[in-house]
């Protein structure tokens, strides 16, 4: 039965989840600024039934449903943010594609940066214990080098 | 009766793999030349036993054979024979089947090409492939049997999903699995390196084409993907940071550091434990992905039906393969001694600022992609991570690799020399802001960042052949001199070249399809026109057809510009008569400048049909930008010094010199 | 010092792989409520039956109920139904359904055909309640107190299974609270 559940249930998303219809002409805002802000809006709140798309690609209806919650919200004055929270009350912060930069996000928000820094302070390390390094070295007379050129293009040839 | 000795044929694979990854190691630390040798062998029965294996299950799918419970569900007695053989591995287990015989092809390829190799080197090398490939066939028969029979056999099979019915998704799976599994090969090389305790200037030469090799196909598997998404999916979207695209994304991010970091291996024997754990991290991510994609951990719209066993078996040998090389790197990488010193501010460090930019970008994409899962183990609740955090992610980070990319190239090995190097690239820093303004001011009032990705893709593509110039003295000497040392350039140079100039073609075409598209989406009737980027397109209806396996709504647009007519675009709906499935079959117009992209919907109840027309700008500058990367990697694969992969003769102009460079 | 430098990857693969491993053992399309003991919220349904009671957020409390959300196009739905008579007939525990984007007709007709186990049934052709709820497919089922919170939520169709092992134990727990 464990197996069934998620079979039955994922049916009907997997049926719609390539469809590309998405906005129908019907559903658009008279007022050109409202609609690109509605366009703009969907394309950031998550299809929760195709579980990888936006409402604004996806043919799902329960995308539709938001679409025009979304259009309906915007023609009654609210703004993006008070839409945003009002979908985030109802199905989670998981209804937005753009994660909120908060405590449990920091990570996912600095994470690259820290990387970044990370290696740049690794990369600098690397060259000041070289650098170090190659002061303590004898440097070879052209002789010597040139001998080693040879023991070592003897070595890869025998290899 | 075929079925069985397929199943046969893999279960023997799995015996041979299993003594292709002991004898040889065995062998090599014991000094028997005839236990090393028997790794070769084993190389080759193995990828002729699983060759049978995927010659069994095509024959079953080409034949119809629903007795075999993979063809009933995964296929159809009407579908086109191409679509059958497709088929094969449009669907978990075959796909499997496809994935290790892959495998056995590099491992066959590396015994048969690999002559040149020192015996120990080869026969580790050989053993841990084969490691990997018992693995990977012990999990195909112990959790994805591709042979199971069904009883009683129905009489159609259940179709495949009619997406994947198409051309560009058929050859898009084995494209991308011989570029994420060619990874292998520098992932055995790199563990049979530190079982051997030594890398040197020749392991990089012996590494570097078989990375090329998969970079190459991995580079063609992505863009066949995305072009396939573009063309098929109905809404011109190319790249949609998806999971699973992530899963293919991050071996390329990171098999592109490796490329680069195993020159500096060749050229200067140095950066050896980073190159090394490169190649570790390639292929770790490609398997990460395997993982990704068939456990059903990240929910994906792409990934297969999922099976939580399946998932344990893979992270188990996730564990092992990953966890068992990342062990043995700690064990003996301290060990490999640092060659040749070099300035910050040189090629090799050039190189190196590339290799912590692309790791950057790689680490960026896998916080991404895994951060939810993360989140929800620690108890932070659900999150999604979708475009908009890579676009304020990853999108920066290429700001300053495009910056260098211009540059490295232009500097010296050991110490650079960076004011000379701005001094040459004058002329493209003029054409770059030449770029930017003229496409600020064509574009007035859209995003910026448009207008700075033509600035940084003109940047790139002036700044290489800045380089070029440079090194066949164009301008310096008379031409047909250039032109003679134009022609006496090491392939692997010219490599160099296309790939950069391939990726200045992806940036002006993203950044023109992402940020400049224009769209309507009305309902028309038949007779009714609309206009789109100077373009004209006059319905002229649409009318029911009958297709091999679906039925479909086929619309015609007559388009014209400026009253001339143009071309006719004719896109389809259509309903697979199996699975009920709707596709949509754009019509697509493409020009340098941008596509015409034509998308017919639904009938309405007034005779209208809803129709979407996109134009986006620049956009077939992605795929043209990609096939010339993937040229450049075959260009720089076909290099004399690669292909007889004999012991090098250092290029003159770049004589060895051991003095320190500070 | 420097070697330790060289076991960060291997570390950095440990933890990953524990949480791989954690991925494995949930189901990634299931979403978590965000109404969990929060009071149920506002919502006004019409009666889906001639005659019959529509639902609302004052219907809910006084005493433990199930809220149910089902359509008859939805196949799982008519999979779980049955076992919603049985819990009515044995557990004396009211069940109230959420008649989701259906269509009048056919959704009597199902209730007529399979049995009608709800106390009230509210209609909710366009998915009015649904969002309110943060419904996001049928069937779902949610567990409200008597003092009208919603303390569970099940996705999918509910069988004997998930009913004896969760959702009754719960449900019995809720109504020792005062």
């Amino acid at each position: 039965m464990r197996l069934i559940r998620p079979m039955l249930f994922g049916l009907a998303a997997l049926l719609t989840a390539f469809a590309a219809a998405a906005v129908q002409p019907d559903e658009m805002l008279k007022d050109p600024a409202q609609e690109s802000r509605a366009r703009a809006l969907s394309a950031e709140i998550r299809c929760l039934v195709c579980q990888n798309q936006s409402i604004d690609d996806s043919d799902a209806s329960l995308a539709r449903d938001l679409r025009l919650l979304v259009r309906d919200q915007i023609s009654q004055g609210r703004s993006d943010g008070e839409i945003r929270d009002f979908l985030v009350e109802r199905y989670g912060a998981f209804v937005l594609l753009d994660p909120p930069f908060r405590g449990s996000t920091l990570v996912l928000w600095l994470g690259p940066a820290i990387v970044l820094l990370a290696g740049a302070a690794g990369l600098a390390i690397y060259f000041r214990s070289r650098r170090r390094s190659a002061a303590d070295a004898v440097a070879l007379s052209d002789d010597e080098r040139a001998r080693l050129e040879r023991l070592l293009d003897d070595r890869d040839r025998r290899a | 009766m075929i079925a069985e000795l397929g199943h046969f044929a893999l279960i023997l694979a799995l015996c041979v793999a299993v003594a292709q990854a002991i004898l040889p190691l065995a062998g090599a630390s014991r000094r028997d030349a005839g236990w090393m040798a028997a790794g070769s062998s084993a190389a080759v029965v193995q990828l002729l036993l699983i060759a049978a294996a995927f010659a069994a299950l095509t024959h079953a799918f080409v034949t119809s054979d629903f007795s075999v419970k993979l063809v009933a569900e995964n296929s159809h007695s009407l579908k086109p024979l191409i679509y059958k053989i497709s088929g094969v591995w449009g669907n978990h287990e075959g796909s499997m089947l496809l994935w290790v015989l892959i495998l056995a092809l590099f491992g066959a390829l590396i015994a048969l090409f690999g002559g040149n190799l020192p015996p120990t080197l080869r026969a580790r090398v050989l053993s841990v492939q084969a490691m990997i490939g018992a693995g990977f066939l012990a999990f195909i028969l112990a959790t994805s049997n591709p042979f199971a029979r069904l009883f009683p056999p129905p009489a159609d099979g259940n179709d495949l999903n009619p997406l994947l019915q198409d051309p560009g998704l058929a050859f898009h799976p084995p494209v991308l699995y011989a570029g994420y599994v060619g990874f292998s090969i520098a992932f055995s090389f790199a563990v049979a390196a530190l079982i051997e305790g030594r890398v040197d200037a020749a392991w990089a030469r012996w590494v570097r084409p078989w990375t090329l090799l998969a970079w190459s196909f991995l580079t063609a598997g992505i863009a066949l993907g995305s072009w396939w998404a573009y063309y098929e999916l109905g809404w011109g979207g190319f790249w949609y940071w998806d999971p699973v695209e992530n899963a293919s994304f991050m071996p390329w991010l990171v098999g592109t550091a490796l490329l680069h970091s195993a020159v500096v291996v060749e050229r200067r024997d140095a950066l050896k434990s980073w190159t090394i754990l490169l190649a570790i991290l390639t292929f770790s991510l490609s398997l990460i992905g395997t993982f990704l994609v068939r456990s059903g951990v990240l929910t994906s719209v792409h990934a297969f039906a999922t099976d939580p066993g399946r998932g344990v078996f893979i992270l188990a040998l996730l564990v092992i393969a990953i966890g068992g090389s990342l062990a043995l790197y700690a064990w003996r990488a301290p060990q490999l001694k640092g060659g040749g010193l070099f300035a910050p501010l040189s090629r090799e460090g050039a190189l190196l600022l590339n290799n912590l930019i692309l790791a950057t970008a790689a680490a960026t994409v896998f916080i991404g992609t895994l951060y939810p899962l993360v989140l929800e183990a620690a108890g932070g609740g659900k999150v999604s991570v979708g475009p908009p955090y890579y676009n304020a992610t990853f999108v920066p980070l290429m700001a300053p690799l495009v910056a260098a990319m211009a540059v490295g190239p232009m500097l010296a090995w050991k110490r650079g020399d960076l004011s000379g190097a701005l001094g040459r690239l004058k002329f493209a820093a003029a054409t770059a802001l030449a770029a930017l303004a003229a496409a600020s001011a064509l574009t007035w009032g859209r995003p910026v960042l448009g207008a700075i990705a033509m600035g940084a893709a003109a940047w790139i593509a002036v700044g290489v052949f800045a380089e070029l110039a440079g090194r066949i003295r164009l301008g310096d000497l008379p031409l047909g001199q250039s032109l003679a040392r134009a022609r006496g350039m090491p392939r692997s140079a010219w490599g160099m070249t296309l790939a950069h100039l391939g990726l200045a073609g992806i940036i002006a075409g993203a950044a023109g399809a992402a940020l400049w598209s224009e769209e309507k989406i009305i309902a028309m009737r038949p007779g009714q026109t609309v206009d789109l980027a100077g373009y004209s397109l006059l319905f002229e209806g649409a009318e029911s057809r009958n297709g091999p396996n679906y039925t479909s709504v086929h619309g015609v647009f007559a388009v014209s510009r400026n009253r001339t007519p143009v071309t006719k675009l004719e896109p389809e709906k259509r309903r697979y008569v199996v699975g009920g499935q709707e596709t949509t079959e754009a019509a697509i117009r493409t020009t340098a400048a941008g596509d015409l992209y034509a998308v017919i919907g639904d009938a309405q109840k007034d005779g209208g049909y809803v129709v979407r027309i996109y134009y986006k700008p620049l956009v077939a500058w992605i795929w043209a930008g990609a096939a010339v990367m993937v040229l450049g990697g075959l260009m720089s694969l076909s290099d004399r010094r690669l292909r007889i992969g004999a012991p090098a003769r250092r290029e003159r102009d770049l004589a060895p010199d051991a003095a320190p460079a500070e | 010092m420097k070697r330790a430098l060289f076991l960060i990857p291997l570390l950095l693969f440990i933890g990953l792989a524990g949480y791989l491993g954690f991925g494995l053992t949930r189901d990634a399309r299931i979403l978590p409520s965000t109404l969990i003991d929060k009071p149920a919220p506002d919502f006004d349904l019409p009666p889906l039956l001639p005659g019959g009671q529509g639902l609302k957020t004052a219907d809910l409390g006084g005493q433990v109920s199930l809220v149910n959300v089902f359509a008859s196009w939805c196949v799982p739905c008519r999979a779980e139904h049955p076992i919603w008579a049985k819990v009515t007939k044995d557990e004396r525990l009211p069940i109230y359904g959420i008649n989701w984007k259906d269509k009048r007709p056919q959704a009597q007709a199902w209730l007529e055909q399979l049995g009608n186990p709800y106390a009230r049934v509210g209609f909710d052709p366009d998915n009015k309640a649904g969002i309110e709820w943060g419904v996001y497919g049928a069937p779902e089922t949610y567990v409200v107190d008597r003092n009208g919170r919603v303390r569970f939520k099940y996705v999918g169709p509910v069988f004997e299974e998930t009913l004896k092992n969760t959702i009754l134990p719960l449900v019995r727990k809720l109504r020792e609270e005062s």
